[in-house]
């Protein structure tokens, strides 16, 4: 069973890496897979708040967007990559910061509101300031290629599932999940409550806005506010949730889950598409709390 | 000059009062059913486009069409939570967030796409006879029909006050908010209560969305710009209080207008993201709200 295992992992982690050159690789392959490792990134980096810290941030798109906005501003005026794209993670952690304090105070669905609130004012904001469409200088666009986009995405996917593998393990992690637990005990036990929440904060910030960067690498051309609109936000949250809160492979299960089921229902049904994917959504919270982890594991016990 | 900023002062609250009616629906079902109604923004759209249709093919004025707009989205609400929202009340209460906002979201994309279907992207408004018309004081102009936003949002007010103090349903949705164990154990029957308390918020919703369409415009996606301002009202004015939730959205209006207008254009908004984040440090439990933050 467990070599069986260990033998499936590594023809998946060789597919994965040497997918652009595969035969059945095309552009409508690497696109698909590339929106699922930035779906799995953004949900990954919204679950190390959410399902470790329990603080459910409604203005995740915020730091998507900019990320997104930084690393194409200064990656279009002839920045290194490199650096844009690092600044694009080092500007959502600042505005993590400076909205964390305030916003962190407020307990429960007020922060996630707070939060929403955040994001929408933020994203009105650029579309007031940035009207203009975003896009790649023609020099850039005849050099487009996938496969570097693509690596940088699963690339920075693996990052931000190793950076969660290793917060759940550590003492700062244990403190984390500490206060999602229960508050009070944690104070009492010597947790210092407002600076773990505030952690998680900033470390999901901070992955959420190298998504954004990586994003702002990959698309072609765009509206800078639509970055920060809050669809991106409820598609780590379904992804997240579909595919089990809290967990490390929940995201990644649920990215995929959700990246080919709106690629089908797209294509299949133009006009329909979002209604039977409202229901569907609708669905899955009804009938399956837990998420498709959930449904693994209750399966497995079943047949053991 | 002070007519100028008379006005702006006065545009504010008008507006105000409509942001505090859209928020009284969504802070009645929060505070007594714990969910998060993020679909309570198509609930007004879904309003507006009734009043809209019930003006253009019958020729109701909007005014009077609320009383069967009212009906109506009572009617919705009831729908909504039997199907959908007595479901999600059955677990607890962070489950109830989580599953409610999930089930908002999908209730979204499927409520604006039919609209989308049925009535179009267009933009819709309802132009009556007096839209334009228009009272004066003091060199300050009210439109009439936003002046009769405020009213009707006052009335609201001693309705929805005078409800909740005078009647058993009331008092019961009050119990039932305060704490829904004690309030079973009293003998109240906490599912009728969630599905009135739904189906009321629905019909709120409903009021708003005909002002809505008769001072500003509807179409299929104006619902989470709705959503997000009767939010912020509900955070700002924090749970309990039904004029205080009024006043925060007649705060949040002024602001809006007074920062347009010393900020002006591009900026406008991050003058009321400082004063939420400046609110919010000092009252995290809101302007109104009662001890529990």
């Amino acid at each position: 069973m467990d070599k069986f295992k260990w033998g499936f992992i590594a023809i998946l982690t060789a597919v994965l890496l040497l997918l652009p050159w595969l035969p059945f690789s095309s552009n409508k392959v690497l696109t698909l897979m590339i929106q699922m490792f930035l779906v799995a990134s953004l949900a990954a980096s919204w679950n190390i708040l959410a399902g470790y810290a329990g603080q459910i941030n409604l203005g995740h798109a915020a730091f998507f967007g900019l990320g997104a906005l930084t690393t194409r501003l200064l990656w279009l005026n002839a920045y290194p990559f490199i650096l844009s794209f690092l600044a694009g993670g080092a500007v959502a952690t600042l505005f993590a910061l400076i909205i964390g304090v305030p916003a962190l105070r407020l307990k429960g669905i007020y922060f996630s509101i707070g939060t929403l609130a955040l994001a929408e004012m933020l994203r009105v904001t650029v579309g007031n300031v940035l009207p203009g469409i975003s896009a790649l200088p023609a020099p850039d666009l005849i050099n487009y290629d996938l496969a570097p986009r693509y690596y940088l995405i699963s690339g920075l996917w693996v990052i931000i599932v190793g950076a969660s593998f290793l917060i759940s393990r550590s003492r700062i992690g244990l403190g984390i999940m500490t206060v999602r637990e229960d508050e009070d005990a944690a104070r009492a036990i010597g947790v210092n409550v407002f600076r773990h929440k505030l952690s998680a904060f900033v470390i999901s910030a901070f992955f959420t806005g190298l998504t954004g960067s990586a994003f702002a690498y990959y698309h072609v051309s765009y509206y800078p506010q639509f970055t920060f609109n809050p669809v991106w936000t409820f598609d780590a949250l379904i992804v997240t949730f579909i595919g089990g809160i809290g967990t490390i492979i929940g995201p990644i299960i649920g990215a995929v889950f959700f990246v080919l089921v709106r690629d089908v229902l797209t294509t299949s049904l133009t006009d329909f598409h979002l209604i039977i994917f409202g229901i569907l959504i609708i669905a899955v919270v009804l009938l399956l709390p837990g998420g498709l982890v959930g449904l693994w594991h209750r399966a497995v016990r079943r047949k053991w | 000059m002070f007519e100028t900023i008379g006005q702006n002062i006065v545009s504010g609250v008008l507006v105000g009062a409509l942001y505090g009616l859209a928020a009284f629906g969504l802070s009645l079902v929060f505070g007594v059913l714990k969910v998060l109604n993020i679909a309570h923004g198509e609930l007004i759209m879904l309003g507006g486009y009734s009043a809209f249709w019930i003006f253009n093919l019958y020729g109701i004025d909007p005014f009077f069409g609320l009383l069967l707009v009212i009906p109506l989205l009572f009617m919705v609400g009831w729908v909504l939570h039997k199907g959908l929202f007595s479901a999600v009340v059955k677990s607890d209460e962070e489950e109830r967030i989580k599953n409610s906002m999930l089930i908002g979201f999908g209730l979204t994309l499927i409520l604006q796409s039919v609209a989308i279907q049925l009535w179009t992207a267009d933009e819709r408004s309802i132009t009556t006879a007096y839209a334009t018309a228009s009272l004066e004081l003091a060199g300050i102009r009210l439109p009439v029909v936003r002046l009769a936003g405020l009213i009707i949002a006052l009335l609201a007010v001693i309705g929805l006050e005078l409800f909740m103090n005078r009647t058993y349903w009331g008092k019961a949705m009050r119990a039932t908010a305060e704490n829904w164990e004690t309030a079973s154990l009293t003998g109240i029957n906490i599912q009728k209560i969630y599905l009135m308390t739904f189906a009321l918020s629905a019909a709120l919703a409903g009021v708003a969305g005909t002002l809505v369409s008769v001072s500003f415009s509807v179409n299929p996606a104006i619902g989470l710009s709705w959503t997000l301002k009767a939010l912020i009202v509900v955070v700002l004015a924090g749970l309990g209080s039904i004029p205080g939730t009024l006043l925060a959205g007649v705060l949040l209006g002024v602001a809006e207008s007074a920062s347009a207008y010393l900020v002006g254009g591009a900026y406008r908004e991050l003058v009321g993201l400082f004063l939420f984040l400046i609110i919010l440090s000092i009252r995290p439990q809101g302007l109104f709200g009662g001890g529990r933050g």
